[in-house]
């Protein structure tokens, strides 16, 4: 697809220092406080749970963070290799748990699924692994998701979606990659194609049809700046890319929520029943 | 009139009021020890501000003995600003603060301009406040706000021409802006210029008290400030962390300042009101 010229709308640059400061007592107030010491996360090698693991080292402290290496028969070994490198370099303990038996032994009770699904069943199974750790450890498990997936609902509810606490859910990809550097993860982690390595060569941004700093400058003059879609046409983005993005932000509603709940009672959970998760911490 | 105060930072726990009051104690009795007279708690610092509907749980009336009561009889006689959610008489709930002293609840303020917008939910737990006085205590006339208050320029106006010397705002302001040039908080970046501008424009002592600590992924950031009636920031507390920040407020600087700049003497208090009369008269009959 045909988006638009490089530089419409560039995000002013992340505060990375400032983030980091922000980010790192959220892990810490918001797990001490649910009475918990320390946290578990999936590792894939990605940036994404490279800064998230970094952060949370950087926190409590690396032995606080287990980081799960979580491979399937056909994933790739470069990104164990990756994940490996990075749970040396930061000194959190590791964890290694091959989910082709869980995967497969459910994948042999059905023909047929196409990449989707089968992703699905990969993202949940790591989940079934994470919060076992979580019960195991007395640990939380923290969230992945950036706010360029989050918004475009590019990740599996109740798989890799499922998290207690998401440091990173309000940074744009491209912040990520800055915060990324900012904090070390190593420049192979960095510059490599984003995947979610469900299936061999998946690649993010080829599945998407556009680019993460193309998406990005549209969602932040969007979601954060308030632009109507007309303004975003004007300001040079191709009318089809906003269409699209506006669209997969609206069918994806449902992933950033919890189930409905029909209303019958004069208070109801989800709808009146209002309390804070922080309640009484 | 010189006298110390002191801004107490703190973090509480969100709807647990006895845990909360505790550690009112300690800071007073901290603040004291110190020489502080005055000390001023954050917004909803008794309570926990992102309540929702704790609200009705952690309600206090203030003509009842309860922590009101306790803090403004304790031990060392220190005057002290809390913040706390107000049962009225005829059962509506209000963000207010408590001026204490002497063992009694001396004057309450409600807040006035409830953020209804963006992260903000509060008038649906809310009633909003509806007159703005100010208090006559052992240190002089002063006048207290709450928050997004601080934001509607009419309200630090109202209390300087009542005569107030200093205004005290209580906040739960919480951090965002993370982008872009400069090494402070959007949020942050924002407060300072209006608190300055508050302080020189009214000629008055202004001290903001903002918490810290997280709420529901909410970071509230601190950076309490006392600004001089020049403009002048003479305190801050640190960002993000807990913080007892200490400071000489000395009347005879406001005396001073209204000498060398009259500009609440040459208000046009009259013009003001027939213009807004009017202003107010043509808004409503057109709509």
């Amino acid at each position: 697809m045909d988006i638009t010229t490089d530089q419409v709308g560039a995000l002013p640059p992340l505060n990375s220092a400032l983030a980091l400061q922000i980010t790192i007592r959220f892990i810490g107030e918001e797990l001490h406080k649910a009475g918990f010491e320390n946290v578990v996360l999936g590792l894939s090698g990605g940036i994404d749970s490279s800064v998230v693991a970094a952060l949370a080292a950087r926190a409590l402290g690396p032995e606080r963070v287990t980081g799960v290496l979580m491979p399937y028969r056909t994933s790739s070994p470069d990104s164990l290799a990756d994940a490996h490198a990075l749970a040396d370099q930061l000194g959190i303990r590791r964890e290694m748990i091959d989910i082709s038996p869980i995967a497969d032994g459910f994948l042999s009770l059905k023909q047929d699924l196409n990449n989707t699904r089968k992703g699905n069943v990969l993202a949940r199974a790591r989940m079934i692994v994470l919060y076992d750790f979580s019960a195991e450890l007395h640990a939380l498990v923290l969230g992945t998701s950036n706010k360029t997936e989050i918004l475009l609902g590019y990740g599996t509810l109740y798989g890799d979606l499922a998290s207690a606490l998401n440091p990173v859910g309000d940074l744009y990809k491209t912040e990520i990659r800055q915060l990324a550097a900012f904090l070390n993860i190593p420049e192979k982690i960095i510059s490599k194609p984003p995947t979610a390595d469900l299936w061999i060569g998946q690649s993010d941004e080829a599945e998407l049809g556009f680019s993460y700093a193309e998406v990005d400058r549209l969602l932040y003059h969007r979601v954060d700046l308030g632009f109507s879609p007309e303004k975003l046409v004007e300001m040079g983005f191709n009318r089809k890319f906003v269409a699209r993005v506006l669209e997969l932000m609206r069918l994806n509603q449902f992933k950033r929520c919890g189930p409905l709940v029909c209303k019958l009672s004069p208070r109801t959970v989800t709808h009146d029943f209002l309390y804070p998760r922080d309640w009484g911490m | 009139m010189k006298f110390k105060i002191a801004l107490a930072q703190i973090n509480t726990k969100l709807g647990n009021l006895e845990a909360n009051t505790r550690r009112h104690d300690e800071i007073i009795s901290q603040a004291a020890a110190a020489g502080a007279s005055l000390v001023v708690f954050p917004e909803l610092s008794l309570s926990g501000y992102l309540l929702k509907d704790l609200t009705l749980d952690a309600a206090l009336d203030p003509a009842c003995a309860g922590p009101l009561k306790h803090l403004a009889a304790n031990e060392t006689q220190t005057a002290c600003v809390v913040g706390f959610v107000e049962q009225s008489q005829d059962f509506k709930f209000y963000n207010a603060v408590a001026y204490l002293d002497a063992g009694t609840v001396q004057h309450i303020h409600r807040k006035i301009y409830l953020p209804t917008y963006g992260m903000f939910d509060e008038k649906r737990f809310f009633a909003a406040g509806d007159t703005l006085r100010t208090a006559d205590t052992r240190f002089g006339r002063l006048g207290f706000l709450v928050c997004e208050d601080i934001w509607h320029f009419s309200t630090s106006y109202l209390l300087a021409h009542q005569g107030a010397l200093m205004i005290v705002a209580s906040l739960a302001g919480p951090g965002r802006g993370v982008r872009g040039s400069g090494d402070m908080l959007g949020s942050a970046t924002s407060w300072e210029l209006l608190a300055r501008t508050v302080a020189q424009f009214n000629t008055v002592f202004f001290v903001t008290v903002n918490r810290v600590g997280f709420e529901d992924g909410l970071n509230f950031f601190g950076g309490s400030l006392v600004v001089d009636p020049y403009g002048n920031i003479v305190a801050r507390g640190r960002v993000f962390d807990e913080d007892l920040v200490f400071a000489e407020i000395d009347f005879d600087l406001v005396r001073r300042a209204r000498a060398q700049v009259p500009l609440l003497r040459d208000e046009k208090l009259e013009l003001t009101l027939r213009e807004l009369e009017r202003v107010s008269r043509e808004k409503f009959l057109l709509e």
